[in-house]
C-alpha cells in the first residue's frame, strides 16, 4: 500500500528522492527543518545519494551548482531570509542553464520576520529572486499530495528546461499531515552532453556565466528569453474551482487557496455564487484563464498572506476588464474561512448594489 | 631532433590575457603541466574564480565549471562529491578565497573534501584596479588603502594556509612562489604531491602560490618578483606548512 500519511515537509524529501534526486544541501532553517532531517535520515541510503549540512544557504546553493553540472538531480531547501541568500546560486544555475529545485517553505519577513506561515515571498520567486534577466518556474502546491507530486514534476521541468525551478509553499504546506499517494516517477530524460564529468580524450568543455561581449552577452539573455517564451506557452498551471457559475471569483493560491475553498463552501451556503482560480504555477502565471473567466465574471477579488502582490499579475492578466479587490494578511496571520466568507459576502453584496 | 620543451597538452593554443609580469600564467602552465604529466586531463575537472583567473577555462583545457565569486570551494565540493573519481580543483585568488569565500573555503577543508585548491595570493585585487585584499601587506598602498593599509582601521593580513592547516581535514599545504626558477619548479612539486594526495583519496589539499603583480604594485617586473622574496615571504612565509604524509594523518 503506498498511501502513507505524512508532513508536508518529508513529502518533499520523499517525493525527492523517488523522483532521483541523489543530491541535498541545506542549512537548518523553521520551518522546513523537517525536510533538511528527511534527507539527512534517507538520502544517504539511496543509491549514490549525497547529504551535505552546509555551513550556509550560500554554500548549500553552489554545492548543487556543483553537483547539477555534474549530473545529479539535485536539491535545495530554505525558508524565507535563507532563498534570500540563495539568490546568487539561483541567478548563476539560470545563467549556466542549470537544472536544480529549491524549495521555499516561506515564512513571515521582511527581515528575520518570524517563523508563521506567509506568502510574502511572491515577488522574489516569479520575478526571479536575484539579479539578472531570468526567470523561475514557480510551482505553489496547495496540499501535501500535491508538494509530493509537484516535486516529481519540478526535477522534469528543471532538466527539460535546464532551469532552477521553485516549489513556493509555505509554514502552514510544510507542517502540516496529509494521507497522500506517491505517484510513480518518470524515468528522467537528460543529455549526457550537458554533463561536465571531464573530458576524457575529447574536446574539454566549460560552462560559465561571464560573458563580457555586449553582444555575446545580449544574445545569451534573448536566448534564455525564448525559453521563458516556450515555458510560459507550455507549462501554465491552474485550478478552476466552480467559476462555471460564479458571480465573484476568488484568485488564490496555496495555503490561501485552501482557506479560499473553505470559505466558498460556505458562501455557496448561504446562496453566493463564488468561485475559484488557483494559480498552481505562479510562474508562468495563468493570466489566459483569469482573462477567459473575465469574460463572463465581473468580480474579482485576490485573497494572499501578504500585502498585495499576486495582485499585480491578476490585474494585468484583466489589463482593465472587471474590478479587482483585495484581502491580504500578512506577517504570518493565517485568517479563517470564517473571516474571509465575511469579505467576500461584503463584496458580493457591493456588487450586486452596483449592478 | 629531439623536442625537449613545448606547450603542455592540457594548456589551450591560446594567447593569455593577464598583464606583463604576472604570475598567473606561470601558475596555468605549471598546472597543465602537472595534469599532462600525471595522465588526468580527461578526469580533470577545474573550477575558476571571479577575479583575474576568471577566463582561466579560456586556458587549461580541461572541463571547467565556472564558480560565483568565492565559492569555488563549495561548487567542487558538489562535483566531487557525484563524481568522486574525477580529480576537481578549484583556482582562488586571495580576494575569492581568503575573503568572500572565507566560509566556502574553511568548512570544505574542515569536512575534509577530497579537492585541491590552488590558492594564488597576490596582496590585492587585481581584476577590479587594485584595491586592498585581506593579504594585502601593513603599509602596502592600494586604492581602497590610499596612505597605506592600517592595522587598526584595516586589519592584519590575513594567513589562510595556516588557519586551515589546524584542521583535521586538511592533509597538506604548502606555500609556493613563482617569483624565480627555483620556486616556480618548487610550485610544479607542490601542485603535483596535492593532486597525487587527492588522487590517493587522503583529503583537502591546498597550495599557496605568492604572485607578483607588477601593475597594481606599480613595480616594474622585476622589482615585483623581488618585492616577493623581501617583503611578502617574511608576512607568507614559504615552505611546507602542513603534511600528514601518505597516510594521511
Amino acid at each position: 500500500m503506498n498511501r502513507v500519511l505524512i508532513q508536508g515537509n518529508r513529502a518533499i524529501g520523499e517525493a525527492a528522492i523517488r523522483a532521483g534526486c541523489r543530491f541535498y544541501a541545506g542549512y537548518p532553517i523553521t520551518p522546513q527543518n523537517e525536510l533538511t532531517e528527511y534527507m539527512a535520515e534517507h538520502m544517504r541510503k539511496a543509491d549514490g545519494g549525497v547529504f551535505i549540512q552546509a555551513e550556509s544557504e550560500i554554500a548549500a546553493i553552489n554545492m548543487v551548482l556543483g553537483a547539477s553540472a555534474a549530473g545529479a538531480r539535485a536539491m535545495t531547501s530554505s525558508s524565507s531570509p535563507g532563498i534570500s541568500l540563495k539568490q546568487e546560486g539561483i541567478s548563476a544555475l539560470a545563467a549556466d542553464e542549470l537544472p536544480a529545485v529549491v524549495v521555499n517553505i516561506m515564512r513571515g519577513g521582511p527581515g528575520l520576520g518570524n517563523i508563521l506561515p506567509s506568502q510574502g515571498d511572491y515577488f522574489q520567486a516569479t520575478r526571479g529572486g536575484g539579479h539578472g534577466d531570468y526567470r523561475t518556474i514557480v510551482l505553489a502546491p496547495a496540499s501535501v499530495q500535491e508538494l509530493a507530486d509537484l516535486t516529481m514534476d519540478a526535477f522534469d521541468l528543471a532538466d527539460l528546461y535546464r532551469n532552477p525551478v521553485l516549489i513556493l509553499a509555505d509554514g502552514m504546506m510544510g507542517q502540516m499531515m496529509e494521507p497522500i499517494t506517491f505517484k510513480k516517477p518518470k524515468p528522467r530524460s537528460y543529455e549526457e552532453k550537458y554533463v561536465l564529468k571531464g573530458c576524457g580524450n575529447g574536446r574539454s568543455r566549460f560552462i560559465r556565466a561571464l560573458i563580457l561581449d555586449a553582444l555575446s552577452m545580449e544574445e545569451h539573455n534573448w536566448k534564455l528569453h525564448r525559453k521563458y517564451q516556450v515555458v510560459s506557452e507550455r507549462e501554465v498551471r491552474c485550478e478552476c474551482f466552480r467559476t462555471e457559475d460564479a458571480d465573484l471569483v476568488l484568485v488564490a493560491y496555496g495555503t490561501a487557496a485552501r482557506i479560499a475553498k473553505g470559505a466558498i463552501k460556505r458562501s455557496r451556503e448561504m446562496g453566493l455564487k463564488v468561485g475559484l482560480i488557483r494559480p498552481i504555477t505562479l510562474w508562468p502565471f495563468p493570466s489566459a484563464a483569469i482573462k477567459a473567466v473575465a469574460e463572463r465574471v465581473e468580480k474579482f477579488l485576490v485573497f494572499e498572506m501578504n500585502t498585495g502582490q499576486m495582485l499585480e499579475d491578476v490585474k494585468m492578466a484583466l489589463c482593465g476588464k472587471g474590478s479587482v479587490h483585495f484581502y491580504g494578511r500578512p506577517g504570518g496571520v493565517v485568517p479563517t474561512p470564517v473571516e474571509l466568507t465575511k469579505v467576500i459576502a461584503l463584496q458580493y453584496k457591493t456588487r450586486n448594489n452596483n449592478a | 631532433m629531439k623536442k625537449v620543451f613545448g606547450r603542455p597538452r592540457s594548456l589551450k593554443e591560446a594567447v593569455l590575457h593577464y598583464c606583463p609580469g604576472c604570475g598567473h600564467s606561470i601558475l596555468h602552465r605549471l598546472v597543465a603541466e602537472v595534469i599532462d604529466e600525471m595522465g588526468i586531463r580527461g578526469i580533470a575537472i577545474g573550477v575558476p574564480p571571479a577575479g583575474c583567473a576568471v577566463l582561466a577555462y579560456n586556458y587549461l583545457d580541461v572541463d571547467m565549471l565556472e564558480a560565483p565569486h568565492g565559492r569555488g570551494c563549495a561548487v567542487a565540493t558538489g562535483i566531487k562529491r557525484i563524481l568522486p573519481d574525477r580529480m576537481v580543483f578549484s583556482y582562488q585568488g586571495d580576494g575569492d578565497l581568503a575573503a568572500i569565500g572565507t566560509a566556502e573555503t574553511l568548512h570544505a577543508a574542515n569536512r575534509g573534501e577530497n579537492i585541491t585548491v590552488v590558492f594564488i595570493n597576490n596582496a590585492v585585487y587585481g581584476m577590479t584596479g587594485g584595491q586592498m585584499a585581506p593579504t594585502t601587506l601593513l603599509g602596502q598602498v592600494s586604492t581602497t588603502s590610499p596612505p597605506g593599509r592600517n592595522a587598526t582601521l584595516d586589519g592584519h593580513p590575513i594567513r589562510m594556509s595556516e588557519i586551515l592547516a589546524g584542521l583535521e581535514g586538511v592533509k597538506y599545504v604548502e606555500r609556493c612562489a613563482v617569483n624565480s626558477p627555483p620556486n616556480i619548479l618548487r610550485t610544479r612539486r607542490s601542485i603535483k604531491k596535492a593532486f597525487q594526495y587527492q588522487r590517493d583519496g587522503l583529503g583537502f589539499t591546498l597550495v599557496e602560490v605568492l604572485s607578483q603583480c607588477p601593475t597594481n604594485w606599480k613595480m616594474s617586473p622585476v622589482d615585483a618578483c623581488k618585492w616577493v622574496d623581501e617583503v611578502m615571504a617574511r608576512e607568507f612565509p614559504l615552505g611546507v606548512i602542513k603534511d600528514t604524509g601518505k597516510r594521511g594523518s
